[in-house]
């Protein structure tokens, strides 16, 4: 009786596993766990550590391994948000000269599909006689956001932190919120994203990373609170040599850019700071500094445009 | 009214559903291909993803909703003629009203249909009932439509229990005789029955008007609580509404004349009715008219810089040769031939209703697409592809085989069921002899 249930527990764990195979995806490892046939044997050789009470301790180095990647914040937690945050964003566009360097660093971070930009770059041309320049857009994550309003299945949430974030998992795909959003925000997957190894596909979604994107839902710039949470700078900010993208804490008043720190309120005050369309009561976290007293003409920028407008 | 006396067995014999001749054999088999067609493009979407369509990011809704638009604009008739007529005393629309309903339901079958083919996640439908929120206007949508459907297949079962009696006599007992039992055995025809059916009728009436008004008031809220240049107007909802009468009655219209001709109806379907039609498809035009001027000249007076480009593209640039012929083709003309006792004859009736209903499906495209083609920020750093937007044969064909699929419905009840309620005509019948 017993070693039929067990064995029948076994086939169907066959079964599955066998179909997890199939997908072309295997069952996740405990990441802690040795490698079968892998037996550490003492060196010898011992290397001092500092525990986490903090004492010294002493350890041999045949045992010592890497540490794997954290586990994944869980997705109650992704939807809740980092606590005691309200992230902002400032981008200078007296300093933007259409590199795309944040384009590029974006779309490689997120393993976006060829030719979709969740970050883009516009050539501004307000009116006929007032000065072109370079303003790029990404997500606002609005403070008051039409696209998480309209989302019929809470795909799409705004957290406490001011991040609006994707759950893949639970898009069905249904484009409302590209309607809604009038900051032409948000890219769908029409087809399988082609950048994804078959491990990337595997993985389980992340509403942090953004990653894997998957086919038939929406995608959209995320701020990386990833990135964030190990204290690290969005892809785009570090990537920028101009140093265009300050990224920052408002309850702590700061944002920085890497290199160049300012106090956020000081910063807006004194060049004018403005959020983009923000007659339309979406209340933006992203904010702009007028292209004034510019790094570099207009015109050095159209050089590193595919598009000729 | 009709020169001719009618027994009741000739009304009953005519009204009977009859076999298909030849032409009906090709009418159904072409509509039976075009749904496979259709079938066959949507595996491919299935298979592909969404990228089959020619659906990108800007025009990210195409004409799988501007059809989905269409069809409940479309279906919305069957509360018109049954409901409203109905409960205002109008005795002549009868032999209407089940012609109006069998479009209603098929109508709003395939437009929730065709709302699953346009996600991007299908196999996912559920988790709108497992995830709903109630903010959303799609779950307001789901809810008033999935409301609407039972509402009208009530409203089309109640009336059509009385002639099952009659198709039930004289069958023999088997093949189509076991579903007309199935359905409608219960039916004895006792004074009891027929008051409570006419109560039912009654409430449902009532309670379909408010239904009805809801589900394309909140389908045209799908656009209008969005920020964008022709979505973003307060007009929304009685514009819909009007634009669904219209078209609703423009279908009746043109069914009518096909289903009076098909089926040798004349003594039925008669040019009086024709006539009263012809006012009332006026009447809305004009309608519909007016919330039009609303709708596109007031924006137009202002210019707002955020409509200035969609205004110029619909009025002049490249939606112009289109939105003309859906204004002209689809309402101004139809109205003005209509006007005419002689255009209110069944022919030239059923020219003006197929006009009024292929205009005002491209008026629908040209509600969804050209103001997704216009947004905000400028369309810049994108595949060409993305900047224009005219359907892949997999949405065209996804898109008629969901058209061919209502016909086809409303083709095969015709063929099991009399289109014209029997026991009312004769019941009316009697009436007037008397
Ligand atoms: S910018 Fe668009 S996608 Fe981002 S929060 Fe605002 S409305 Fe939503
Ligand atoms: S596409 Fe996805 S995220 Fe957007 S509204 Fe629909 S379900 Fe929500």
């Amino acid at each position: 009786m017993d070693t039929t249930s067990t064995s029948r527990k076994a086939f169907l764990s066959s079964i599955i596993t066998t179909g997890l195979a199939l997908a072309g995806c295997a069952p996740k490892k405990d990441p802690f766990e040795l490698a079968a046939g892998e037996h550490a044997k003492a060196s010898g050789e011992k290397v001092k550590l500092l525990s986490v009470d903090g004492e010294v301790i002493e350890v041999d180095k045949a045992f010592l391994r890497p540490v794997p990647e954290m586990p994944a914040v869980s997705n109650s937690e992704e939807r809740r948000g980092i606590p005691g945050k309200k992230f902002v964003m400032v981008i200078d566009l007296s300093r933007c000269k259409n590199l795309r360097f944040c384009e590029k660093a974006c779309n490689h971070a997120h393993h976006l599909h060829t030719g979709l930009n969740w970050l883009k770059v516009y050539p501004m041309d307000e009116a006929e006689h007032t000065a072109p320049y370079w303003e790029p857009t990404m997500c606002m994550h609005c403070d008051e956001p039409p696209c998480v309003k309209v989302c019929p299945v809470d795909a799409t949430f705004k957290r406490q932190d001011g991040l609006v974030l994707i759950d893949s998992d639970r898009c069905i795909g249904c484009r409302f919120c590209m309607a809604a959003c009038p900051y032409s925000a948000r890219v769908f997957n029409w087809e399988k994203p082609d950048t994804l190894t078959a491990e990337e596909v595997c993985q389980p979604y992340s509403c942090e990373t953004s990653v894997p994107q998957k086919v038939g839902t929406v995608g959209k710039c995320d701020f990386c609170p990833d990135m964030a949470r190990k204290g690290e700078l969005p892809h785009c900010v570090s990537a920028c040599p101009n140093g265009v993208y300050f990224f920052g804490d408002l309850n702590e008043d700061s944002v920085t850019n890497g290199a160049e720190t300012f106090r956020f309120s000081e910063l807006i005050r004194d060049k004018a700071g403005y959020r983009l369309m923000d007659d339309l009561g979406t209340k933006p976290s992203v904010y702009y500094l007028p292209p004034v007293a510019r790094n570099f003409p207009f015109e050095k920028g159209l050089e590193n445009d595919n598009e000729k407008s | 009214m009709k020169k001719t006396v009618l027994t009741d067995e000739q009304i009953i014999s005519d009204l009977l559903p009859k076999k298909f001749g030849k032409w009906g054999m090709a009418w159904t088999g072409v509509l039976v291909v075009i749904c496979l067609l259709g079938m066959f493009a949507y595996y491919r979407q299935l298979r592909y993803g969404l990228i089959v369509t020619s659906m990108r990011d800007y025009a990210s809704w195409g004409i799988y909703i501007s059809n989905f638009v269409f069809f409940v604009a479309i279906s919305l008739v069957g509360s018109l003629i049954t409901a409203v007529l109905r409960l205002t005393g109008v005795r002549w629309s009868t032999p209407l009203t089940r012609i109006a309903e069998i479009i209603a339901v098929s109508a709003i079958t395939f437009g929730a249909i065709i709302i699953i083919v346009d996600m991007g996640r299908p196999e996912r439908f559920y988790y709108l009932f497992l995830y709903g929120r109630l903010q959303s206007p799609i779950i307001w949508d789901v809810t008033v439509i999935t409301t609407y459907f039972f509402i009208s297949v009530l409203l089309l079962y109640i009336p059509l229990l009385p002639d099952m009696k009659i198709l039930l006599a004289g069958k023999e007992k088997k093949g189509i005789y076991r579903f007309y039992s199935f359905l409608g055995s219960f039916w004895k025809g006792t004074h009891m029955q027929y008051r409570i059916s006419k109560r039912a009728i009654n409430i449902l009436c009532i309670t379909i008007v408010p239904v009805a008004f809801s589900i394309h008031t909140v389908t045209s809220w799908l656009f209008a609580t969005t920020y964008r240049p022709g979505w973003d107007s307060s007009n929304f909802g009685a514009y819909f509404i009007s634009g669904a009468f219209l078209v609703g009655a423009g279908a009746v219209s043109a069914a009518m004349y096909v289903f009076r001709r098909f089926y040798k109806l004349e003594n039925y379907i008669t040019p009086e009715h024709f006539d009263k039609m012809g006012k009332i498809v006026v009447m809305l035009g004009l309608l519909y008219l007016y919330f039009n001027v609303n709708e596109y000249l007031i924006p137009y007076f202002k210019m707002k810089k955020s409509e200035e480009a969609f205004l110029n593209g619909l009025f002049v640039g490249e939606f112009a040769p289109l939105f003309w012929s859906a204004i002209f083709g689809g309402m101004i003309i139809p109205m003005i031939i209509l006007l005419f006792p002689r255009g209110r004859t069944p022919y030239p009736m059923f020219i003006c209703g197929t006009m009024i209903v292929v205009g005002a499906w491209f008026k629908r495209y040209l509600i969804v697409t050209p103001t997704l083609l216009h947004p905000f920020l400028p369309m810049h750093n994108v595949p060409e592809s993305y900047k224009h937007y005219f359907p892949s044969w997999e949405e065209w064909a996804i898109a008629f085989g969901s058209l061919a699929g209502a016909l086809l419905v409303i083709t095969i009840f015709v063929r099991i069921f009399p289109i014209i309620p029997i026991q009312e005509t004769l019941t009316e019948h009697h009436q007037k002899e008397l």
